[in-house]
C-alpha cells in the first residue's frame, strides 16, 4: 500500500517556542489513522500544518509524493487535502446549502457539485431537512455533520479531522465515526484523525499514532496500541 | 435569485426610473440624475462593506479618480473628433478602468490589513487624491476639468429638458452597476465574499483564496464608484478636487449603514437621503426666521449632523439599517397574515404539495 500522506522530520513552533519536534510519519491510502495524545502534545499543530494554515521551520508535507512546501491552503485543498478543524469551521452566516457549495465551488462543473451535494444528503441525512437553515442555528451535531460535509464535497483523497467528537453526544459520534469508516472503506478516502477520544478514536482507526509533546512516542496498528496497557497509562490516560 | 431575473428586474427597475423623469420637473430630474450617480458609489461600498467585510474610507478618492478619467477622455476624444455616443461610452470605460486600477492598488495592499489598519490606508488615499489633484498641472488644480457642453442629442432636443437626458443617462449607468453588484452578489464570488467576511480560516480550508476574494471586492467596488465620478462628472460638467473630500467618503459610508450593510436596496435609500436630506435641511431652514449668515452656516454643516443623528438612532432601533428594517416589517406582516388566515378546510392534501417544514430541532445536540 502507497502512503497517501508523508511526513518527514516537522519542526514547528510558536515564537521560537517547538511544538512539534521532528515528527514523521506515513499515512497509507485508504487507511484511517487516529492520531492520539493529551492536551498540548501537538495535535492541532499538526494538522494545521499539514494542511498549510502554519508554515513549518524545518521537514516536509508530501501529498501522493508531491512536496507541498511551496502549495498553499486552498491549492491543498485543490489537490485533494482538506482540513475539518477543531472548533468545525463552519460559516455561521451562510445556510448549510451555501456552506456545502462552498465546498466545491471551485469545481468548475456545475452538475458535478450538484452530485456532490446530493451525495452529502443521502450521507448525512439530518442536513437535508436544514438546507435553508444558518450555520449558527444548527446544533452541535449537525454543524460538526456539516463541517464534514463540506470537506467532503471537495472530494478529498486525505481528509484531516481535527476533534470531531469536542462537545457533542456519544450517539451523534459514533453516527460520524461510522459514516468516515464506511467512505473510507468504499472510496478508498484516507482519514487523519486527531483526538482526545482515544478509545472512539482507536475502535474505527487501522493505525495509530501517539504524539507527546511534539514527538511520535508510539506508531503501532489501532488495536495493539489500545491493547498496550503500559503505553495507554503513560500517554493515554485510560 | 437567478441571473435572468436579476437582468430583468434590472431593466424593470430602470424602465420606470426613466417612467418616472416625465413627472419631475427639471431640478428633480437633475436630482434624481445625483441620485443615480451616488448610488453607483453606494453599491459599490455596501458589497464591499457588507459582503467582503472590508472597511473604505476612500470611496470619494475613487469616485474622482472615476471622474477625471471621464473629463479627459472625453476631452482627448473631443480634440480627436469623436463624440456623441461612442465618446461617452468609451470616457465611461475609461473612468471605469482607472478607478479600477487604482482600487486593484488598493485591494492588493488592503488584503494584508484589516479593521483600522484599513481604514487608514483608504483614508489617505481619499486625503492624497485630491491634494495630487490639485497640484497636477494636467489635471488644472484646484479648477479642476471642465467638460465642454453637452447637451441633448439631436431627435430628442425637442421632446426632453436637458436634466431629464441627464437622468436618463444617469439612470442607465447605475442599472448596469446594479445588476452587475447584484449578479455578483447572487453568484459564485458572491458566497465567496460572505465566506471570508465571516471566517477566512475556513473559507481558506474550503479551497477559497481569501486575499484574491478581498482584491476582487475592491476591484469590483472600485469600478462601480469610478462609474459614479463619471456620472457625476456628466451630470455637473466638471471634476475638481474639492468635490471628493473625506466628508463625502464618510457620508458614502454613513449612507451605507443608515440605508443598510450589503443591501442594494440600502445603497439606494442611502443615496436618496445623501441628495434629498441637505436640500430638504436647506428647504426647512430656510422657512425658519433666520439671519442669512446664520442659515448659510448652518445649511452646509446641519445635514451632516441630521446624517449623524439618523446612524445613531437607527444603530439603536435598527441595527439592519432602513433595508433591514424594511424586511423586518415585511416579515412581521407576512406572520400576522399567517396568524390571522381562516384554518384549512378538510380538503384531502394534493400529492404535488410540498411538505410542510419542519420547526423542531433535529435532537443531534452533543
Amino acid at each position: 500500500m502507497s502512503a497517501a500522506l508523508s511526513v518527514r522530520e516537522l519542526v514547528v513552533g510558536y515564537g521560537g517556542a517547538p511544538v512539534l519536534r521532528g515528527v514523521s510519519f506515513d499515512v497509507d491510502e485508504g487507511t484511517v489513522v487516529a492520531l492520539v495524545g493529551g492536551n498540548g502534545a501537538g495535535k492541532t499543530t499538526l494538522l494545521r500544518t499539514v494542511s498549510g494554515l502554519l508554515t513549518p521551520s524545518a521537514g516536509s508535507v508530501h501529498l501522493d509524493g508531491e512536496d507541498l512546501a511551496r502549495v498553499g491552503v486552498e491549492d491543498r485543498v485543490r489537490r485533494g487535502l482538506a482540513q475539518v478543524p477543531e472548533g468545525r469551521g463552519v460559516i455561521t452566516e451562510l445556510t448549510v446549502e451555501e456552506n456545502l457549495r462552498l465546498g466545491g465551488l471551485w469545481r468548475r462543473d456545475p452538475a458535478d457539485l450538484r452530485a456532490a451535494l446530493a451525495e452529502m444528503y443521502a450521507l448525512f441525512e439530518p442536513l437535508e431537512r436544514r438546507r435553508t437553515t444558518l450555520g449558527h442555528q444548527l446544533s452541535g451535531g449537525e454543524r460538526q455533520m456539516l463541517a464534514i460535509a463540506r470537506a467532503l464535497v471537495a472530494r478529498p483523497r486525505v481528509l484531516l479531522l481535527d476533534e470531531p467528537s469536542l462537545g457533542l453526544a456519544p450517539l451523534v459520534v459514533a453516527q460520524i465515526m461510522r459514516v468516515l469508516r464506511e467512505l473510507c472503506d468504499r472510496t478508498g478516502l484516507t482519514v487523519l484523525l486527531a483526538e482526545q477520544n482515544v478509545a472512539g478514536a482507536l475502535s474505527v482507526a487501522d493505525h495509530g499514532l501517539v504524539l507527546a509533546l511534539g514527538e511520535v512516542v508510539a506508531s503501532r496498528p489501532a488495536a495493539e496500541l489500545a491493547g498496550d496497557e503500559a503505553l495507554r497509562h503513560a500517554y493515554l490516560g485510560f | 435569485m437567478s441571473a435572468r431575473r436579476t437582468l430583468l428586474l434590472g431593466l424593470g427597475g430602470l424602465i420606470l426610473a426613466i417612467g418616472l423623469t416625465f413627472l419631475l420637473d427639471p431640478y428633480r430630474n437633475y436630482q434624481l440624475a445625483l441620485v443615480a450617480a451616488y448610488l453607483c458609489a453606494t453599491a459599490g461600498l455596501t458589497v464591499l462593506v457588507g459582503l467582503s467585510g472590508q472597511l473604505s474610507l476612500g470611496h470619494a478618492a475613487l469616485m474622482a479618480a472615476g471622474g477625471y478619467g471621464f473629463a479627459l477622455t472625453s476631452q482627448a476624444l473631443t480634440s480627436a473628433g469623436v463624440g456623441g455616443l461612442p465618446r461617452f461610452l468609451a470616457a465611461t470605460v475609461a473612468a471605469a478602468v482607472v478607478a479600477g486600477v487604482l482600487g486593484l492598488l488598493l485591494g492588493l495592499a488592503g488584503a494584508r490589513l484589516h479593521g483600522p489598519y484599513l481604514a487608514g490606508l483608504t483614508l489617505t488615499l481619499v486625503v492624497a487624491v485630491p491634494a495630487v489633484a490639485a497640484s497636477v498641472g494636467a489635471l488644472q488644480g484646484d479648477r479642476g476639468v471642465q467638460m465642454q457642453f453637452e447637451g441633448v442629442p439631436g431627435p430628442l432636443r425637442a421632446l426632453i429638458a436637458l436634466e431629464q437626458w441627464q437622468a436618463w443617462v444617469a439612470l442607465a449607468v447605475a442599472a448596469v452597476a446594479v445588476t452587475g453588484l447584484a449578479l455578483v452578489r447572487d453568484g459564485r464570488t458572491g458566497l465567496r465574499m460572505r465566506a471570508v467576511r465571516d471566517d477566512e480560516v475556513a473559507a481558506a480550508l474550503a479551497g477559497i483564496a481569501p486575499a484574491r476574494v478581498k482584491v476582487l471586492a475592491f476591484v469590483v467596488s472600485s469600478v462601480t464608484a469610478g462609474l459614479g465620478g463619471a456620472v457625476l462628472t456628466f451630470v455637473t460638467q466638471s471634476v475638481s478636487p474639492g468635490a471628493y473630500t473625506v466628508s463625502l467618503s464618510l457620508l458614502l459610508l454613513v449612507a451605507v449603514v443608515v440605508g443598510g450593510l450589503g443591501s442594494l436596496l440600502g445603497a439606494a435609500l442611502g443615496a436618496v437621503l445623501l441628495v434629498l436630506l441637505p436640500w430638504l435641511v436647506g428647504t426647512v431652514t430656510d422657512m425658519l426666521p433666520l439671519p442669512s449668515q446664520v442659515t448659510q452656516r448652518i445649511d452646509g454643516t446641519l445635514p451632516l449632523l441630521v446624517f449623524g443623528l439618523l446612524l445613531i438612532v437607527l444603530v439603536a432601533c435598527a441595527p439592519g439599517g432602513l433595508a433591514g428594517a424594511l424586511t423586518a416589517a415585511r416579515a412581521r406582516r407576512r406572520a400576522r397574515r399567517r396568524l390571522t388566515a381562516p384554518a384549512p378546510t378538510t380538503a384531502p392534501p394534493s400529492p404535488t404539495a410540498p411538505a410542510p417544514r419542519e420547526s423542531a430541532r433535529t435532537p443531534t445536540e452533543g
